[in-house]
């Protein structure tokens, strides 16, 4: 065997043993250059590959002693004529050990990782999407538990035994239809709960007697996100890819006088449990307005407007007392690949009571900047006469 | 039937004078234009673990930028040059790593490395057949697929970098060279590649249905075909019908990308102020198409795994295969309706609801023959005398693996679910175990059982079992934590988790996962030893090694064009005689006759054979007069 004259030959060894002097009189040389040098950037805080690659090789070399020393092992337990090795017995041994410290593992898993997982919902509908995943939480995670221990103690149990022979079993009908059936039965459940959840959070429109959605527009772009708020007409102004400029980047289109009033803001604030309508679009490539304290998501697809409608049930403030957390802030993420900077393409969601939100919005600043009205060459006092008409036309 | 074929094909060759020149065996007809579908399978498993590991590489570099976010590598600069200045990695070429690592993973290993391989392998070995129905094609096939993976992989050469925008290429993304560096040149040089790569599948996929419907041996009904055959005709069926979508989704960009239509393209302002000219098109159109593909693409990469540790189980726990005919249905079953569930990666694309609502129950059909095939497997195990060889392991890794992975597609077949968990980390753990890491046992499993019979040597037991070891447990460690990295809502194919304070949490949890990931990938370092080493010096293969009923394990060790040196050898029974009660060994080749055989024959036995059924009952009345009389 190749392998065994490889860990025999003395000269290998004796390489090996040069390698590995060698490479810690390199390690340390590099130790000793790099403080000097003071270069702080390159050093990074980690050893260099050159001692991974030791280490490696050296896992390697004592993985090749101990496969030598089994074989020796095995070669004078037969001269003796005791038995080899059982490797059956070994790895079903392993598979027991796998399993309980599998058990384990996952346990820990749930506990300490399954403790950092998202709060609760705290929108309406997402309540109803977290009561499904608990519940396809226990459904799953019992099938779970009772396959992985019936796969690794069959393993054991059933290891190899030459005194013994398989149980000749090719079906039974019975047990085939159970198990067909059984699952059936729990996924229709579970598919019947999903389905109806699902329509009704994809339900955009306002029932009769709601009071109206609070509408916002919602635009992506790389990499930003750019907000719409309506002006007290409570009506968002037409928009046209076609207007847009460096002055008009959402494209708004100003020949529609809903638009005049249209406001920009910077976070998202919204009132507690109030509807929010949130209209995405997307300028460039699909982004992904993705909320998951509100267990809201939906792509923001270039041409082909969507909407997405939840109500938010606990405030920032209430958020902040609930996690203990000060700094904790509601926020949107895009989740849709869209570039370079996709990973940093954030807005802030601001939950606050009514009155702070009707305070907030009465701050902001509307799309139609002096700038915009003259490059429209709108008169500046256009805005003034207009407001009170539309005004009354609402009322 | 299929000695009909070869004699045919045997004469076509000395009727032509020229013809007795291809019999001489060259190096370059031998090993490189090999038409013997057994070496074109060697051909399709060592280039498909080539791209594993470089796909394995390319995973290792993006999961140390997770890791260590703000640190920079010397190393990573002096190897990737422009494409890690100062010794991190760029965020694009972050994002082409992650696009060409799902690539290569899905198509080019899982797809043609484990179908190609196993089918030109199995299909003719366990069935009975001299070669493929159309060699020559074959060879094609593995051509295409080569030049495909050189030009896949020449996209690192290019000035901007490979393909980024996500394996799935979703346009406009994919579609405007201005929208991100990978989206010029690379993206180009995918689509060309993939283009080459579907026609291989195709030209593999047609040769294996025709193949398998056509030129099966003497006795070898379609319900006497072990699983492997069973899962890699369907898996080509699947191929066959779904890649030509893809094909259709791919052209459709080509013209967006090159020839100024607007298919998938509308209303698009690029970096704030320049408008783009196109109207009317869809980017949802492309997403269907390609899922269309997409989904039944997953099922193409499990079913050859499920087919390979079916018969790897059985072989190995001494038991016949639990319910063989529902694991064929439910084989059936996922082929049909893979095809109608591709709506579930678009529950939040903006589809419309109700459809989402359609393909919600589609779905979670689909996971009722997957139930059934779990239950049988382990129903497979009880009672048997497992033997733990190295592919036996990998089996049941891959059944461990499918179980874990295949739990949490309840979650995310489910609408209402999936609009949290869409495109989270939690899909990334899902499909990672269910179809990656399983898809790769069952390719492992199926190395370790079949390398006997590919290269007339056997491996190292004792390195596979240190090679399944710590890459199982590695593959669990790397994977489990991220299912709760998505409950907590971090987005997959993100850069860096630094921006947001919420994700800094997990940031201990991404070292430790990438360290998981490097000691599974160093693992592999004991594979790629073992499988060189015993190519070479491994110990010489017996003709049976695994005591095994099937085809293939009759044809001689040395490897000869046409399989079997004298007739083709007739099938009398399935493949699935282990433990026979009353039988001589624990095993009974599907060579063997009932009539050899009385002792162990059940009446089950001749169910479509109403004269074998008489002359049974006769025999097992005549033992029980002989009893009596004792």
């Amino acid at each position: 065997m190749g392998f065994k004259h490889l860990i025999n030959s003395k000269k290998i060894l004796s390489l090996l043993a040069v390698f590995m002097l060698l490479g810690t009189s390199m390690l340390f040389a590099q130790g000793t250059e790099a403080t000097p040098a003071a270069d702080a950037v390159k050093d990074n805080g980690l050893p260099t590959a050159g001692y991974y690659i030791l280490l490696f090789l050296i896992v390697c070399f004592v993985i090749g002693i101990v496969g030598k020393i089994l074989r020796v092992f095995d070669l004078t337990q037969q001269i003796q004529g005791k038995n080899p090795i059982n490797w059956n017995n070994v790895m079903g041994i392993c598979c027991l050990i796998f399993l309980i410290a599998g058990a384990y593992g996952a346990y820990w898993e749930f506990t300490v990782h399954g403790s950092m997982i998202l709060p609760g919902a705290a929108s309406e509908h997402g309540v109803k999407i977290d009561e499904m995943f608990w519940t396809t939480t226990v459904l799953t995670m019992i099938v779970f538990v009772v396959t992985q221990i019936l796969l690794f103690t069959f393993l054991f149990r059933y290891r190899y035994n030459k005194n013994r022979r398989g149980h000749f079993l090719p079906h039974n009908n019975t047990i085939e239809k159970v198990w067909t059936i059984a699952p059936a039965i729990v996924l229709t459940v579970l598919v019947i709960f999903g389905f109806f959840t699902w329509q009704k959070i994809t339900d955009n429109t306002d029932a009769k007697g709601e009071p109206a959605s609070i509408n916002i527009d919602i635009t992506g772009h790389q990499f930003a996100w750019e907000l719409r708020y309506t002006g007290r007409d409570g009506i968002l102004g037409k928009t046209n890819y076609k207007l847009v400029s460096g002055l008009n980047k959402l494209g708004i289109d100003f020949k529609d006088k809903n638009s005049y009033d249209d406001l920009q803001a910077d976070t998202m604030v919204i009132p507690v449990r109030k509807s929010v309508r949130l209209n995405i679009h997307a300028q460039d490539v699909i982004h992904s307005v993705y909320m998951p304290h509100f267990r809201v998501q939906l792509n923001a697809v270039p041409g082909l407007p969507t909407f997405f409608k939840f109500k938010p049930t606990i405030t920032t403030a209430e958020m902040r007392a609930k996690l203990d957390n000060p700094n904790f802030e509601y926020e949107i993420l895009c989740n849709k690949i869209c570039g370079g900077s996709h990973y940093n393409m954030k807005k802030i969601v601001r939950v606050v009571s009514e009155a702070e939100y009707q305070a907030w919005i009465a701050q902001q600043k509307p799309y139609l900047t002096d700038a915009v009205k003259k490059s429209l060459n709108f008169a500046v006092t256009e805005k003034k006469e207009v407001q009170p008409n539309r005004l009354a036309l609402n009322n | 039937m299929s000695t009909l074929a070869v004699h045919d094909h045997g004469v076509a060759h000395h009727e032509d004078d020229h013809g007795q020149h291809h019999h001489k065996a060259t190096f370059l007809n031998t090993y490189i234009f090999s038409q013997d579908h057994k070496m074109i399978a060697k051909q399709f498993l060592i280039t498909g673990m080539t791209m594993a590991f470089i796909a394995m590489i390319l995973s290792i570099l993006f999961r140390i930028q997770l890791a260590y976010p703000d640190k920079a590598f010397p190393l990573m600069e002096t190897l990737l040059g422009r494409f890690a200045p100062n010794g991190r990695l760029d965020a694009n070429f972050y994002l082409a790593l992650v696009t060409i690592h799902g690539t290569i993973m899905v198509f080019f290993v899982l797809t043609a490395g484990l179908s190609g391989t196993f089918a030109n392998l199995l299909i003719p070995l366990q069935l009975g057949v001299r070669d493929m129905a159309s060699p020559f094609m074959n060879m094609l096939s593995y051509w295409f697929f080569f030049i495909a993976s050189l030009i896949m992989l020449s996209s690192f050469l290019v000035q901007k970098g490979p393909a980024s925008g996500g394996w799935t290429i979703y346009p406009p993304l994919s579609a405007l060279p201005k929208a991100m560096p990978g989206s010029g040149m690379g993206m180009t040089l995918w689509l060309i590649s993939m283009v080459l790569f579907i026609a291989s599948q195709l030209m593999a996929g047609i040769n294996y249905v025709s193949t398998i419907l056509n030129m099966r041996t003497k006795g070898m009904d379609l319900w006497k075909m072990p699983l492997s055959v069973w899962a890699l005709f369907l898996t080509a069926i699947l191929g066959v019908l779904s890649f030509p979508v893809l094909v259709a989704g791919v052209v459709l960009l080509v013209f967006d990308r090159s020839f100024g239509t607007s298919f998938y393209l509308s209303d698009i302002v690029l970096n704030g102020t320049q408008i783009q000219p196109y109207e009317g098109g869809s980017p949802i159109l492309f997403q269907h198409l390609f899922w269309f593909l997409g989904h039944p693409e997953v099922y193409i990469v499990i079913m050859p795994a499920m087919g390979i540790s079916s018969e790897v189980m059985s072989v190995n726990s001494r038991k016949p295969i639990f319910g063989y005919h529902a694991m064929v249905y439910s084989l059936i079953g996922i082929t049909v309706l893979s095809f109608i569930v591709w709506g579930h990666h678009m529950f939040v694309t903006g589809m419309n609801p109700f459809l989402g609502g359609v393909f919600m129950i589609t779905t979670l059909i689909i996971a009722v023959p997957s139930a059934v095939k779990t239950f049988n497997w382990l129903a497979t195990l009880w009672r048997g005398n497992i033997r733990f060889t190295s592919g036996m392991l990998f089996a049941i890794g891959m059944v461990s693996f499918f179980i874990s992975g295949g739990l949490t597609g309840i979650f995310l077949g489910n609408a209402a679910l999936d609009i949290n968990l869409h495109d989270t980390y939690f899909v990334v753990a899902h499909f990672h175990l269910v179809m990656g890491s399983a898809a790769i046992f069952g390719m492992l499993a199926g190395v370790y059982h079949w390398f006997p019979k590919m290269f007339g040597r056997m491996m190292n037991e004792r390195l596979g079992y240190l090679h399944f070891w710590l890459t199982f447990i590695g593959a669990y460690l790397v994977f489990f934590p991220m299912h709760f990295m998505g409950l907590d809502g971090v987005p997959r194919r993100y850069y860096a988790f630094t921006e947001f304070e919420s994700m800094k949490q997990w940031l201990s949890v991404n070292t430790f996962v990438t360290w998981a990931a490097i000691m599974s990938a160093v693992a592999q370092v004991a594979f790629l030893f073992n499988f060189i080493h015993s190519i070479f010096w491994g110990k010489k293969a017996p003709q049976n090694p695994w005591e095994s009923n099937t085809l293939e394990w009759t044809t001689p060790v040395e490897h000869l064009h046409g399989n079997w040196p004298g007739e083709i050898p007739t099938v009398y029974r399935w493949p699935y005689d282990y433990s026979k009660p009353g039988a001589e060994h624990d095993f009974i080749p599907q060579t063997v006759p009932l009539s050899e055989t009385m002792s162990s024959n059940l009446p089950h036995d001749f169910e479509d054979n109403p004269v074998g059924l008489e002359e049974h009952t006769k025999w097992a009345s005549a033992q029980k007069s002989n009893e009596e009389v004792k």
